[in-house]
Order: C-alpha cells, then sequence, then structure tokens
C-alpha cells in the first residue's frame, strides 16, 4: 500500500549508482520535490477554484442537484480532508489502526466551543485550542492505546473513543452540552469579545472581523457561484495542513515510520525504540482530527457527543482506505469523494428516479426505480458500504491505486512496442 | 444481600449475550484467525428471524363477522391469521404466541447458510490478508447487512413479546429466604440464561467430544500441522463459521422479548463483545464465557444508584475502563494463548 | 574475561527445562561458534543475550555490563547487533533507506522527531549508507524493493545493516538455514571478509558443520541445555560426546 508513495523505489535495479547519488541531492522549493510541489498546486489551485468548479450546471437546469459548490458542503470537503490526512499520518505510515479518531475530533469541537464562550468569537482561538487540547488528549490515549499492537490497539483505541462519547453524552454534560450539544449564549462572558452582538443575537465566528458565514454570490449567465469566507479559511488551513503532511511523508521521522510498520522487529534490533516514533505519530494525527473539529465549530459554532461515536471514527476510516491510505491525495480524495456522494445521493428520492427513468416504457421504468430506490436517498449507507467492500476487496491501494492501474493500462496501449523496463518506471512514477 | 443478588441477576442476561457473541467471534479467530466485525450483524439477523417469524404468522385474511358490529353499526372485520384457520383457534393461538422460541428452528437453517455464503464468498479470500483488512472488510459488510434490514423492516424497534406463559416475574426473594416482592425476576431473562447456558454447554461438548471437534480444536492449535495429516481443514473451518454464526443468530433469536431489536443493536453488541474477547483473551473460548458473564454482571453492579451516586457515570464506561486495565495488566486478556494475533 | 560472558544462565518454560547453568565466554576478536542437535536450547541461548526473554537465574554481561533487564534496542545500543535466522529487513522500504536506518541509530540512536526535513537531504546519513552497500557489493540494488530480493541478497543486506552499526559483537542465528550452496558460500565468504575488515567479535549458531568448520575458532556444542564441551574445531571434530549426542538426535528422528 505504501510504495507508491516512496518516489525511490523501483523493482528494476539502477544501472549506475553515481547517476542515483547526484539525484539525491535534488533541488527542492520550500522543502519539496518538483513533484510534490506540483501536487500542491494542483490541490491548491483545484481549492481556489472550488466554488467554481463543483458548479458545473445552470442554477435552475435539472443537473443542479448535482452541484456541490455551495459553502457547507464544501467546507465539510476540506475539514473531513484534514482530518483524513491526519488519520492517513497514523494508519499509512504506520499501519496501525485506530478506532478512535472521532474522539479527537470531538474534544477538538469542545475546545473550540469553549473558546468562544470564553474568550471570544474569533476562530483563531478555537483553532489553536483544539489543536492543543486534541492534542493533549491523544498523548494520554496514544501512551496506552500503543502499549500493544494489532488489533488490540484497534480495540483499545476504540474502547478510548466510547468511554469519551458515553462519559460526553452523561457525567459530563456541565462541559459537553450532553444530549443537546454545546451551544453559545448570550450569558457566555467572551472576555476578549462580547457576550452579545450590537444586533442583540449572540455574535458569530469570526477572522479578525471576516465573519465566516460571509459570503459573495456571482451571477454568470445561468451559473451562481458562491465565494464563502468560512470556506476559504478552511481553504487554506487544509492547505497548509497537505503541505505539512507532504514534509512529514518525505521527512526521517516518515521513514522511521514506515520501518516500524515494516519490521518492529528489526527496529528494535537496530537500536531504535520504535515507542516514541509511534507516539509522535499518533499526537501529530490527534492533532490534524482535533484542528478538523475546530474548524467545524468555527463554520458552525455547536458541537455534539456524538460526533465521537465509533460510526463517526469508523467514517474517517473509510475515506481513507477509499481514496487509497499511504498515498498523499488518497486520503482528500476519499474525504471529498463520500461527502459529496453522501450529499447527492441523500437527496435523490423516489421522484428524482421517476424523473430520470421515464425515459423507459412502464413496466421497465418503475422495475428501475424499485432496484435503485434502496440504494439512494436514506439507502445512502447501504451504496457506501457496498463500494467500502468492494474497495477493499479489489482495490487495497484506494482510488489513487485504481486512478494508477488505468493510466498503467492506457500508458501500455500507447507504448505497445516500448520495452518493459520504462514502463514499468512509468508506473512507479504514477505513484505519485 | 438482595440488592446484590438482583444485580447479579440483572447482569445474566446481557452477560449471556456478551458470552454467546464471544463465544461465536472466538471461534472464528481461533479457527480462520479473521476478525469478524460483522459478527454482531448476524446476532441482528437472528433477531430479525424471530421479528420475521412472528409477522410471517400473523398474516391474515380478513373475513366479515356478521354477528358482531362495530361501533357504527356496520358488520366487523376480523383478521383471522392463516394459522388459526390451519391449525384450529387453540393451537394456532398457540404458535402465534410461541412464534419466538419457534424461531429458534427457522433460525437454526438460516444462520447456518448465511455463516457458509459470508466464508465461501467473502471470509475465505481474507485469511491471507493483514488483520486490519479483514476488520475492515467485515465493518464493510456489517454496515451493508444493517443496511438491508433497516430497508425491510425500518428503524424503529420493532418490540416483539416472549410467550403468555413466560411473562411476568418470578420472586426469587422468597425462595432465598427474603421477603416477597424484594427480587423479581422477569421468567424470560431466566429462559434466556438457561438457554444460554445449553448452548455454550453444547458447544463446549460439541468440541471436546466429537472427533470433528477434536479437528478443529488441534486446528486451533496449529493449523499447518493439522492441514499436513492430509485432514481437510478448511472445509471443517467453513462449518465452524456456519456454527459460530448459528450461535450467534440464536442468541439474537432469544434475545427479542428482552429489548426490541433494531438495526444498529448488532453494531452496538459488537464493541462490547470484541471487549469481552480481548479481556477475556483472544483465541480463549472459555475466557470468552467468562469475561461476557463477569463484564455483564460488572455492568449491572455498575448501574446501581449507590455506584452512580459514588462514581457517576461509572456504569457508562466501566466495561471499557476494565477492558483498558486488564490490556495493559495482563496482556493477553484473563485466559489469553500466547502468541494469538500478536503480530 | 572475554567480551561476552554467560555465567549460570538458567531458563524453564514451564516444567521444561530449556537451559540449565550455562556457562559461557566469548574472547573478544574470536568468531565462536555455538552448535548443538535441535532443542539443545541454542535459540533460547541467543534470545537471552539479546533481552527477549530474560534468564530465571544467572548472568549476561557484555564488556563488564549486564544486559540483563535491559530492552533489546537498548542491548543492541551497547554494541551487539543480531542477524537472524530469517532475514529481518525493512521489507516494504528498498534497500538504500533499510541501510539508512542503521546508520540513522549509529549517529544517534534517541528520538528525534525530524518531521521537517527531507529524507534524502541528510549528506551524512545517505553517504554512510552508499558506502556500506558499496562494501557490500550492493550497490546497483540501492533502489530495490528490499523485500522483491533474493534470500542470499537479503541476508547480505541485514548483515550489512548490522555491520553499519559498528557493532563489537555480532551474533548470527543460523546465517545459512534455507540457503542454496551457492548463497551459504558466498555468506561464508561475506563472514570472513568481515572478520578481516574489521576487529569484530562473532558469535554463530549454526547448524550446518560445513559452516561451522569454515569460520570458527573455538566452539561450544550444547545439549539438553547445558554445555557439553568447549573447545577448538580440530579438537570438536573427533569428540565422542558431541558424536554421541548428534547421533542421539538423529535416532530420535
Amino acid at each position: 500500500m505504501t510504495d507508491q508513495t516512496i518516489q525511490t523505489i523501483s523493482r528494476d535495479p539502477a544501472p549506475t549508482a553515481p547517476a542515483h547519488r547526484a539525484k539525491a541531492r535534488e533541488s527542492t522549493v520550500l522543502g519539496l520535490t518538483r513533484k510534490d510541489l506540483t501536487l500542491l498546486i494542483v490541490v491548491a489551485i483545484l481549492t481556489v477554484f472550488a466554488p467554481f468548479i463543483l458548479n458545473p450546471f445552470p442554477a435552475d437546469s435539472a443537473l443542479a442537484q448535482f452541484n456541490a459548490g455551495y459553502p457547507d458542503l464544501m467546507q465539510r470537503f476540506v475539514i473531513f480532508g484534514i482530518f483524513a490526512i491526519g488519520f492517513n499520518i497514523l494508519f499509512g505510515l504506520t499501519g496501525y489502526l485506530s478506532f478512535g479518531h472521532a474522539a479527537f475530533l470531538g474534544v477538538g469541537s469542545f475546545a473550540g466551543v469553549w473558546m468562544f464562550k470564553l474568550l471570544g468569537m474569533n476562530v483563531l482561538y478555537a483553532i489553536v485550542a483544539s489543536v492543543a487540547f486534541a492534542g493533549l488528549f491523544s498523548v494520554v490515549v496514544g501512551f496506552v492505546s500503543l502499549r500493544r499492537s494489532g488489533i488490540y490497539f484497534s480495540i483499545l483505541t476504540l474502547a478510548f473513543a466510547q468511554m469519551s462519547f458515553a462519559l460526553a453524552y452523561s457525567v459530563l454534560t456541565p462541559i459537553t452540552g450532553g444530549e443537546t450539544g454545546l451551544q453559545l449564549a448570550k450569558t457566555d462572558p467572551r472576555i476578549f469579545g462580547q457576550s452579545i452582538a450590537d444586533d442583540g443575537n449572540i455574535p458569530v465566528p469570526s477572522f479578525f472581523g471576516l465573519e465566516m458565514r460571509d459570503s459573495t454570490t456571482l451571477y454568470m449567465g445561468g451559473w451562481e457561484f458562491t465565494l464563502n469566507v468560512g470556506y476559504y479559511l478552511c481553504a487554506v488551513v487544509m492547505l497548509v495542513a497537505f503541505y505539512v503532511a507532504i514534509r512529514i511523508f518525505r521527512s526521517p521521522f516518515a521513514m522511521m515510520l514506515r520501518a516500524v510498520k515494516s519490521n518492529q522487529q528489526r527496529m528494535n534490533y537496530t537500536g531504535l525504540n520504535p515507542k516514541p516514533y509511534m507516539l509522535a505519530a499518533f499526537v501529530i494525527s490527534g492533532m490534524y482530527a482535533g484542528l478538523a473539529g475546530g474548524l467545524m465549530v468555527s463554520m458552525d459554532p455547536l458541537a455534539g457527543a456524538e460526533r465521537m461515536q465509533w460510526t463517526a471514527s469508523g467514517e474517517v476510516v473509510l475515506m481513507t482506505i477509499l481514496g487509497g491510505a499511504g498515498t498523499l491525495i488518497g486520503p482528500v480524495l476519499g474525504a471529498g469523494f463520500i461527502k459529496y456522494f453522501e450529499n447527492i445521493f441523500s437527496k435523490i428520492n423516489q421522484a428524482t428516479l421517476e424523473g430520470w427513468f421515464s425515459v423507459f416504457p412502464d413496466g421497465l421504468s418503475d422495475l428501475l426505480v424499485t432496484l435503485v430506490y434502496p440504494f439512494v436517498g436514506k439507502g445512502w449507507h447501504l451504496t457506501l458500504g457496498i463500494l467500502f467492500m468492494l474497495v477493499v476487496i479489489f482495490l487495497p491501494g484506494g482510488l489513487v491505486q485504481g486512478g494508477q492501474k488505468l493510466a498503467t493500462v492506457f500508458r501500455r496501449d500507447k507504448n505497445a512496442n516500448a520495452v518493459e523496463g520504462p514502463a514499468a518506471d512509468q508506473r512507479s512514477q504514477a505513484g505519485e | 444481600m438482595d440488592a446484590i443478588i438482583l444485580q447479579i441477576l440483572n447482569g445474566l442476561d446481557k452477560g449471556s449475550a456478551y458470552a454467546l457473541i464471544a463465544l461465536g467471534l472466538t471461534l472464528i479467530f481461533g479457527t480462520l484467525g479473521v476478525v469478524n466485525f460483522a459478527h454482531g450483524a448476524l446476532f441482528m439477523i437472528g433477531a430479525f428471524c424471530a421479528v420475521t417469524l412472528s409477522n410471517v404468522f400473523q398474516i391474515s385474511r380478513t373475513v366479515i363477522d356478521e354477528t358482531r358490529t362495530d361501533f357504527l353499526g356496520n358488520p366487523l372485520k376480523v383478521e383471522i391469521p392463516y394459522v388459526v384457520d390451519w391449525f384450529g383457534e387453540s393451537a394456532g393461538a398457540a404458535i402465534i404466541d410461541w412464534a419466538v422460541p419457534l424461531a429458534i428452528l427457522f433460525a437454526i437453517p438460516i444462520m447456518i447458510t448465511v455463516g457458509f455464503i459470508m466464508e465461501r464468498g467473502l471470509i475465505k479470500h481474507f485469511y491471507k490478508r493483514p488483520h486490519a483488512d479483514q476488520i475492515l472488510v467485515t465493518f464493510g459488510l456489517a454496515i451493508v447487512l444493517q443496511e438491508v434490514i433497516k430497508y425491510f423492516y425500518g428503524a424503529n424497534p420493532i418490540p416483539t413479546p416472549a410467550p403468555e406463559a413466560f411473562r411476568g416475574s418470578f420472586d426469587f426473594g422468597t425462595m432465598l429466604g427474603f421477603e416477597a416482592n424484594q427480587i423479581l425476576y422477569p421468567y424470560w431473562r431466566l429462559v434466556y440464561f438457561f438457554f444460554a447456558a445449553i448452548i455454550i454447554a453444547g458447544v463446549f461438548a460439541f468440541l471436546q467430544f466429537t472427533t470433528f471437534g477434536m479437528v478443529v480444536r488441534a486446528g486451533m492449535a496449529d493449523r499447518e500441522t493439522v492441514g499436513l495429516l492430509g485432514i481437510d481443514i478448511d472445509r471443517r473451518f467453513t462449518i465452524m463459521f456456519g456454527l459460530a454464526a448459528a450461535v450467534a443468530g440464536l442468541a439474537g433469536v432469544m434475545y427479542v422479548p428482552i429489548s426490541p431489536p433494531n438495526y444498529h443493536m448488532g453494531m452496538d453488541f459488537l464493541v462490547l463483545s470484541f471487549v469481552v474477547v480481548v479481556v477475556g483473551g483472544m483465541g480463549s473460548l472459555p475466557g470468552a464465557v467468562l469475561a461476557g458473564f463477569l463484564l455483564g454482571i460488572l455492568e449491572s453492579f455498575a448501574s446501581m444508584r449507590e455506584v452512580i451516586a459514588f462514581i457517576p457515570g461509572i456504569n457508562q464506561v466501566i466495561i471499557y475502563l476494565v477492558a483498558v486495565v486488564i490490556l495493559l495488566t495482563l496482556p493477553r486478556g484473563l485466559m489469553g494463548r500466547k502468541g494469538v494475533m500478536e503480530d | 574475561m572475554g567480551i561476552l560472558e554467560v555465567r549460570d544462565v538458567s531458563k524453564n518454560f514451564g516444567g521444561l527445562k530449556a537451559l540449565s547453568d550455562v556457562n559461557l565466554s566469548v574472547a573478544e576478536g574470536t568468531v565462536h561458534a555455538i552448535i548443538g542437535p535441535n532443542g539443545a536450547g541454542k535459540s533460547t541461548l541467543l534470545n537471552c543475550l539479546v533481552g527477549k526473554l530474560i534468564p530465571d537465574t544467572g548472568s549476561v554481561s557484555f564488556e563488564g555490563q549486564s544486559v540483563l533487564g535491559r530492552k533489546p534496542h537498548e542491548i543492541n545500543q551497547m554494541g551487539i547487533s543480531r542477524v537472524f535466522q530469517t532475514p529481518e529487513i525493512f521489507g516494504d522500504l528498498s534497500v538504500l533507506e533499510n541501510m539508512m536506518i542503521p546508520c540513522f541509530a549509529k549517529r544517534d540512536g534517541a528520538f528525534e522527531l525530524n518531521a521537517y526535513g527531507r529524507m534524502m537531504a541528510d549528506g551524512e546519513i545517505v553517504e554512510r549508507a552508499e558506502h556500506m552497500l558499496e562494501d557490500m557489493n550492493m550497490a546497483d540494488k540501492r533502489k530495490m524493493h528490499a523485500a522483491s530480493m533474493s534470500r542470499g541478497d537479503k541476508r547480505r543486506l541485514e548483515i550489512g545493516m548490522c555491520l553499519a552499526q559498528e557493532p563489537r559483537l555480532l551474533l548470527l542465528d543460523e546465517p545459512t538455514a534455507g540457503m542454496a550452496r551457492a548463497d551459504t558460500n558466498n555468506t561464508i565468504d561475506l563472514l570472513k571478509q568481515i572478520k578481516e575488515d574489521r576487529p569484530i567479535t562473532i558469535a554463530i549458531i549454526e547448524h550446518d558443520m560445513h559452516v561451522v568448520f569454515s569460520l570458527a575458532e573455538r566452539i561450544t556444542v550444547l545439549a539438553q541445555g547445558t554445555p557439553l564441551v568447549e573447545d577448538t574445531p580440530a579438537n570438536i571434530k573427533g569428540h565422542p560426546k558431541v558424536r554421541e549426542a548428534y547421533l542421539g538426535e538423529q535416532s530420535g528422528h
């Protein structure tokens, strides 16, 4: 699963050593190689223009329901992208499958809302606090859970997450709001801000005066594009998080983590203690989850305990696997994919289906509606489960691996006469 | 004293369910080396077998009873279940009343079939894959199964009663010399406990005294060697999977009157059953049973008002807390074997 | 006083006596082989030396310091490297990366959170790793996926990784087990070369007498958990007790 991320690996022996030695000191920009920089730039362009790219259909056309360019959904894309990028730092590099990462997202969310209540509505407070608290919590959970490996580790993280959820839902109600969730109130102190805004309402989250909910809508012909402050804040944070993840993946630290994944025994007998590396990876990924939680409450300042439930942890596992664990772009793709289809599929109802299939004769159309209906609307989770199984069974490397396979087939056709050597080389390069 | 006895009794039925699910999980671990996250779904399917049979028995035809009228004076429409038609008034009513226990007969072939299909169709291909992959694919399967059930049965719990004869409670207190109504215990929970005990005893006897069980136990200890003896271990393991599925399914069938089944009950029980397996010791059948009852009873004690007043919220987290402590102090659980799942 | 001193070490598993009162002294700069029939306790002894097992009684010291109670990675940092029966390498990493990790461990075994630097930008480590690969005649395989190499190459890489840490004592656990004759001979030559180039002490557990007699300067024969004899290869060859131990094993099969 990881080999596509390792640019130095190829199954073909290198022709001469000196040539590669020169390559070892390739030039970098911002500490990234050309290939990584290209990836970062492509992702940056896509996120900046997402409001346009995701709204390809005119607002009043029948296909407008496939548009995803509205702020709420785009915010979810990038926030869950951050969550999955962080999860991938743990799972992708070390192979340790945590089933409790939602707990860190939850802790981050609660910390964020508390900052809004105590300090003020600047999202900076929330973001900093969410990362810090999630980090602290993950030190504790990681320290205990990492004493075991394999399935035991998964169960321990699951146990911690369920414990946090149960406590947040019951005893910790004064801190977490219990069943109703943690909400802002006019009576909150907000010592660096106002308890009540000038219009008499609870103030809204902002970034030095820039309100998160502010949007500008551009009308171009039949098209509508919404540019939202909150989305762009999340997008910038996501790009920074993505950049940091690339740096981590290319660092000696990541090499150590991959070594732990590959052979913990050899690691021990090489005089290296794997524990601190694992704990560092766990805490970093916990902080990413906390960051996602902080951004979530910055967009919508309320947090509920159900955010910590293990099904929520399962979701981030799903995103990472679906996109491609161990790859850089995979988790972001997976998060976008799942959140997009969740949104689209849940919106399709019986009437929509009848509309689509009305071109067929009556009997056939009814049959098609009956067959498809269980998988859409409320049945989205069914589709998701099936998709998930298919990916694990046939495409353990996720969408990224799927793309590579397609690319390989395509290249093979094009260079039918080329020798196998260069083809294999391209294949390994396609991994980036 | 009476409160303690009551809590122990209260813990027994949940403990029985944990023990039965954990037993199946352990059988699958031990024989196939697979971590089955879909095992909770099998428990749920069992429960819905009972619901289905109960519904089937109540399929009725509508007749107009001229002798009676409704409040508007029109002839009354009466629903007569077909079973009543076929078996007569009293026998038919008894069948409907006994739908849940009868569902055992109905559930066994279904669960075994489901188990076989799961093993041959999916799990088989994951023997050599990493545990993480096994967890993930069975997790996906669990989602699919629960969504299918949700599609057909809706999201709300479906109450399905126990037979008339087992409704009501049994006064344990008077038997033990306490005053009346001190220790009341619903009959059905008692039935559930004995049922679980019989199944557990049956599984152990099967493994202990049959040749088949002997081979399976040998295979659990050392799969390769048994394979070398020319015994078709794979086929036996498939049967074991069917058996484990049936155990989980029956646990579900009989649990229906205790708590109305819904589509996510499998997941709820799964998480706890996994904790049970880990506490008992991965790969240890007695460990799974022991830990199941132990944790069920502990959970019940932690729900006592006095305990909650002392440590708020303890009832919610006791099982997880115990699991964390056990895993950190006894790395292999209460009765775990060396080397199981320790890669 | 040898570089490695084992004093009265015993280890029981349940009721089974795996080791009883083992005494062993490995002299600095020698190649010392430990041989014995299956079940003689060779692997148990080795595991006691590297911290994987803790003996019930007795002491193990390396360069005068006790190794007991230390974790494997701590014992390794004292200067003991171990080669396993089946090559233990980082299969998912490239050959060069495999070599970089011990180089890193040699420089500073302590945890270092370098999550911002570039893996390949650490000139010192890359240089050392490349150098070590050239020493091992593996420079042409530097980009290969370690798991995809032949067993002989994996063994060569593993030995190279151990040497990259510049250990004072190299422990080898049946280094030629399951190898073809040609690979076995290559490994023997490699070990001879290593011994010539460095002032290293080698302790080797081996089943293959060809390997033992090609390399060892001293041999300890272990049987049923106790050392039977310790002598030079020439003397061991004709020793009646050794024959008995081996013949006993063969008739037991």
